[in-house]
């Protein structure tokens, strides 16, 4: 449905986007996560024709977005970052606003503006003036502009930003059911919402895609050692070296709080039996001891900070933006 | 409802929920109302002057009430329609809709033509009111119908003008204060067009630069005059600066 292929985007001397590639089949879901300035709403605005792209071309469901822009516009739903909303019309006056710049009337219009008030769960709200709204009503005031013509192609960014945590799960949930019928791309820096709603992650920074799959996947290869952290209460000096004694561990770390030590150990190892006891018989005080795992969160600071000692071959599904973040 | 309809039926809502389009109509019949009053009172005494002087008065309440009527409503427009324009676009934009407006299936004419049709009614609305003084006058006074309705006419393609100059200036910024001045600054600038044209004289140059106001094109009108040169001046400005209202919009997407 949608397929972006070596999309730059300049702005003067700035490039937002440098070279993005990626495709998103029909009932996918995609996510897409990076840091604020990475390059992700640039994305989406290409994508909806707001803004053209400087280099490469972006296709939406068989339409060049450069050459067809009103029958690519006519299949996407867009829910900016700032909910696109007028203030001076109540809920319903809006929708029908909406509807009917997107071609709707009469008898479709009022059906799809009720299913929209009723997915979204605006219905007491629909005669209310949306500026006297609360930001999470907005929020879904937002959301049911985006699907009011039922579009095949959702571009949300940010779609759970304001809303309560009842609220985020219902919207979650709603864009899981949409999957398979729907394609829909969103962005996002909240990473379990990444993990729940999409198949796919892309993680953008810097305006350049480092990672390309599946949350577990992205995770998995990430891992390169097993972590555990440990705590004790009255640590010796030499903890360090006698840490490293115990078989299997490679490197010892302090982090943070006092007594507590972050330990890499082999892949496929589990050392925290000979640890523990380690830790009674020289009665250091044992508080805590647990398999750190890695979660999409830590593979997204990893990415994002470039930091050294983190090899991005192992990381990149694609070799080509594998060598530009090394 | 076709999407300009659409446009234009939101565009009026949004009119007539914000206190601007009341406060600006009353501001603006309250100022016609107050110089048509002078005006015809000036008329009355000078027709008792010359029954005094001459025994009988006969006095021309073309010349007397509507000429100067109709060159006075001219500068009311220049600074109430900037007021009545300058949200048109920078609000877009300043609300975060404009992205919204230019992601819909439809094309940024559309949008140009759908905004300014919603504020040309407005006016439209505004003048039509004005148009009780005349009836009003007629049922006390004879006079000649002709220029009166050639002046309106003078009137509504001005403010055509007017509006579609400030369609432009607020689609240059997200400011409204800005677009209101801009407009303002543009549209005084035609207008003293024409002191530099006769200040040329009779050269090229000076017949181009008095062309290029509006003043002498709106001065025909309300002396009875309909030139086509004259409709061909304000609908050509119109459509310019339709035109570049578009091409802005167009352009700022890019930014």
């Amino acid at each position: 449905m949608i397929e972006v292929q070596q999309i730059t985007k300049r702005y003067g001397q700035h490039t937002a986007l440098d070279r993005v590639s990626f495709s998103v089949a029909k009932g996918e879901v995609l996510a897409f996560l990076g840091p604020n300035g990475a390059g992700k709403t640039t994305t989406m605005r290409i994508l909806t024709c707001f803004m053209p792209a400087t280099e490469g071309t972006a296709r939406v469901a068989g339409f060049d977005c450069a050459d067809q822009p009103l029958e690519v516009k006519r299949r996407i739903g867009y829910l900016p970052e700032t909910p696109p909303v007028y203030q001076e019309l109540t809920v319903t006056e809006y929708l029908q606003f909406v509807g009917r710049l997107r071609g709707l009337s009469g008898k479709t219009l009022t059906a799809s503006i009720q299913r929209e008030i009723e997915r979204l769960g605006l219905g007491t709200v629909q005669h209310r003036l949306i500026g006297n709204l609360s930001r999470g009503y907005r929020q879904r005031v937002g959301l049911a502009q985006a699907l009011l013509h039922d579009p095949p192609i959702l571009i949300l960014d940010e779609p759970t930003v304001g809303l309560d945590p009842k609220q985020i799960i219902e919207i979650r949930e709603l864009i899981k059911n949409l999957a398979g019928s729907h394609s829909v791309i969103l962005s996002t820096h909240i990473l379990p919402e990444a993990t729940a709603v999409c198949q796919r992650v892309v993680i953008i920074s810097g305006g350049r895609i480092v990672a390309e799959d599946t949350p577990e996947q992205l995770s998995a290869r990430l891992r390169q050692s097993e972590k555990i952290s440990l705590t004790v209460k009255s640590p010796p000096a030499d903890t360090d070296s006698r840490l490293k004694t115990v078989q299997g561990v490679q490197n010892v770390f302090t982090s943070g709080a006092p007594g507590t030590f972050l330990l890499e150990c082999e892949l496929g190892r589990d050392v925290r039996e000979e640890v523990a006891r380690l830790a009674v018989a020289s009665g250091w005080g044992l508080l805590e001891l647990k398999a750190v795992s890695m979660t999409l969160e830590d593979v997204f600071l990893q990415l994002t900070r470039h930091e050294e000692g983190l090899a991005p071959e192992r990381v990149v599904a694609s070799a080509e933006s594998a060598g530009q973040s090394a | 409802m076709t999407p300009v309809q659409a446009i234009i039926a939101k565009e009026l809502r949004s009119y007539f929920v914000s206190p601007v389009v009341y406060v600006v109509g009353s501001v603006f019949l309250l100022i016609v109302g107050l110089l048509a009053y002078l005006y015809v009172v000036f008329a009355g005494a000078q027709a008792i002057q010359l029954m005094q002087t001459q025994g009988s008065a006969q006095i021309n309440l073309n010349d007397l009430v509507f000429r100067n009527l109709f060159a006075s409503i001219r500068f009311i427009l220049l600074i109430i329609l900037p007021i009545l324009t300058m949200r048109l676009f920078a609000e877009e934009r300043k609300l975060r809709t404009f992205e919204f407006l230019l992601t819909s299936p439809i094309g940024i004419n559309e949008i140009v033509i759908g905004k300014f049709m919603s504020v040309f009614l407005v006016f439209l609305g505004l003048l039509g009111l004005t148009g009780l003084m005349p009836l009003i006058l007629a049922l006390f006074s004879d006079f000649d119908w002709y220029p009166v309705l050639t002046g309106y006419l003078g009137l509504v393609l001005l403010g055509a003008l007017f509006l579609s100059v400030g369609v432009l200036a607020s689609a240059l910024t997200e400011n409204q204060i800005v677009a209101a001045f801009v407009s303002i600054g543009l549209l005084l600038v035609l207008w003293l067009l024409a002191g530099l044209g006769s200040l040329l004289g009779d050269t090229a140059i000076g017949q181009v630069v008095s062309y290029l106001s509006f003043m002498e094109h709106y001065d025909h009108l309300v002396r009875g005059l309909v030139d086509t040169k004259d409709l061909v001046y304000f609908f050509s400005g119109l459509t310019l600066m339709l035109f570049l209202s578009h091409r802005v919009v167009d352009s700022a997407r890019w930014k």
